[in-house]
């Protein structure tokens, strides 16, 4: 981009008065400009990574006592993230003596997500009705100045949440060979289906014994109630 | 018959249109911009659906890095305000604790940096010494995490006694072994945040009428 600048040699003789033209040179300017503008955009991160908020229950406290709390066995479903982006489940309580099987399925659409869908059909049948409403017109959400109407909407929905008594409660355990990525799958799996009661918890011995062997492997013997 | 003079002409060509189309990209890319931390290892999070963004201040960040055993980092901003000069602080009442005592200078340059650390509080004084980013990444080890010597833990303490509202923060690699993840949420737990959030790229799901029927 550089100009070649003829220079005239004239020896003697009348010196003519150079012909400016009244152009800036705006190659360097140019040059730098480019130079600036890959930088930003080499530079620049325009996806801001998301985030998705957890909560976890309060640990209890060592001299404290807390009655478990009192869960239907219906209601629940046990949810263990296995290795390799397996997921087992199985409804109910383990018992010891003849663990339940285990259900394998995966992290797909027609995988976990269609088990927990079915369990979830009424509570996720509601919220969608109303969401159908609310586009329709039937029902009709102003918004204040306080409150936007997505937030109301979305207050609402975790209202009709909160309410659900037929849903199913998800305890969620990890093996100890399943991945962080596991973890976050299933809290998005829960979301996308609605699931108003989840919970994580740590894995039980019976409950490792049941993965292990449905490994291939021998699980481990039990422990010695303390 | 008379010659058709040609003119001679400057191979000038005219740059105003291409310099007025480079500033007005230049500004947008400036003003657009904000930059990527650099992290001293790379982290590939796991997709989600969710499409909160991440907060821009009051947040501490525990990283967790692929390997084996895998590898905790931390990281705290400097609070909503540079007045507040939030980051020298936590590293002054951790460095109390440790009976280590950091120079201004340390401290300075320990607020400038945005980037996750991995070292101990005892390395802390020679991590700081080294200004080149490879270098400095070489001595990172990691942050102690054991029931001996749980540096983690008296991170997450100072940095909420110094700054009340920040916010945990979760940033693992999608190939972390979960008795880590586990292990991190037990300890700031144990500390009494309850709350999280994991650090997600967003992914994109279509939900259809037909497959949720």
């Amino acid at each position: 981009m550089a100009e070649i600048i003829q220079e005239d040699k004239h020896k003697g003789g009348k010196k003519k008065p150079k012909k400016h033209s009244n152009h800036i040179d705006m190659t360097p300017m140019v040059d730098l400009m480019c130079l600036l503008i890959t930088f930003f955009m080499l530079t620049v991160a325009f996806s801001k990574p998301k985030v998705m908020d957890i909560i976890l229950p309060e640990k209890i406290q060592k001299n404290e006592k807390v009655e478990p709390p009192k869960i239907a066995d219906s209601r629940t479903l046990n949810i263990i993230l296995g290795p390799d982006d397996i997921v087992y489940w199985y409804p109910g309580k383990a018992d010891p003596a003849a663990p339940p099987p285990l259900q394998v399925t995966d992290f797909s659409d027609t995988g976990i997500r269609q088990v927990l869908y079915e369990r979830n059909k009424a509570l996720f049948d509601k919220i969608d009705e109303f969401q159908k409403k609310v586009l329709k017109g039937d029902i009709v959400i102003k918004s204040t100045e306080k409150v936007t109407q997505q937030d109301s909407i979305a207050s609402i929905i975790k209202r009709i949440k909160k309410d659900d008594d037929t849903g199913p409660i998800v305890l969620i355990k990890a093996y100890k060979t399943s991945k962080y990525k596991n973890f976050v799958d299933i809290i998005d799996e829960m979301s996308i289906v609605g699931i108003a009661r989840y919970i994580f918890t740590d894995i039980s011995w019976v409950e490792e014994g049941m993965v292990t062997t449905a490994l291939g492997g021998t699980p481990a013997p039990a422990p010695k109630p303390n | 018959m008379p010659k058709i003079k040609i003119q001679s002409r400057s191979p000038h060509v005219d740059m105003t249109p291409l310099v007025d189309l480079f500033s007005l990209l230049l500004t947008f890319f400036m003003l657009t911009a904000t930059f990527r931390p650099m992290e001293p290892v790379p982290v590939d999070t796991p997709f989600s659906i969710s499409e909160k963004p991440t907060p821009d201040a009051n947040f501490m960040t525990v990283m967790l890095a692929p390997g084996t055993p895998g590898k905790v980092y931390f990281n705290f901003d400097n609070g909503p305000d540079t007045i507040l000069h939030f980051r020298p602080k936590i590293l002054e009442e951790m460095g109390k604790r440790y009976n280590i005592v950091f120079t201004a200078e340390e401290l300075k340059k320990f607020e400038k940096l945005t980037e996750s650390f991995g070292v101990s509080i005892q390395d802390m004084k020679k991590y700081l010494s080294i200004s080149d980013v490879k270098e400095r990444n070489k001595i990172e080890t990691g942050i102690p995490t054991d029931s001996i010597d749980n540096q983690l833990a008296l991170w997450v303490l100072f940095a909420r006694q110094v700054n009340p509202a920040i916010q945990a923060m979760i940033k693992g690699d999608a190939n972390v072994e979960y008795p880590l993840v586990k292990k991190v949420l037990d300890i700031l737990q144990d500390k009494n945040v309850n709350k999280f959030s994991l650090i997600t790229n967003l992914e994109k799901i279509e939900i259809t009428e037909a497959k949720t029927q």
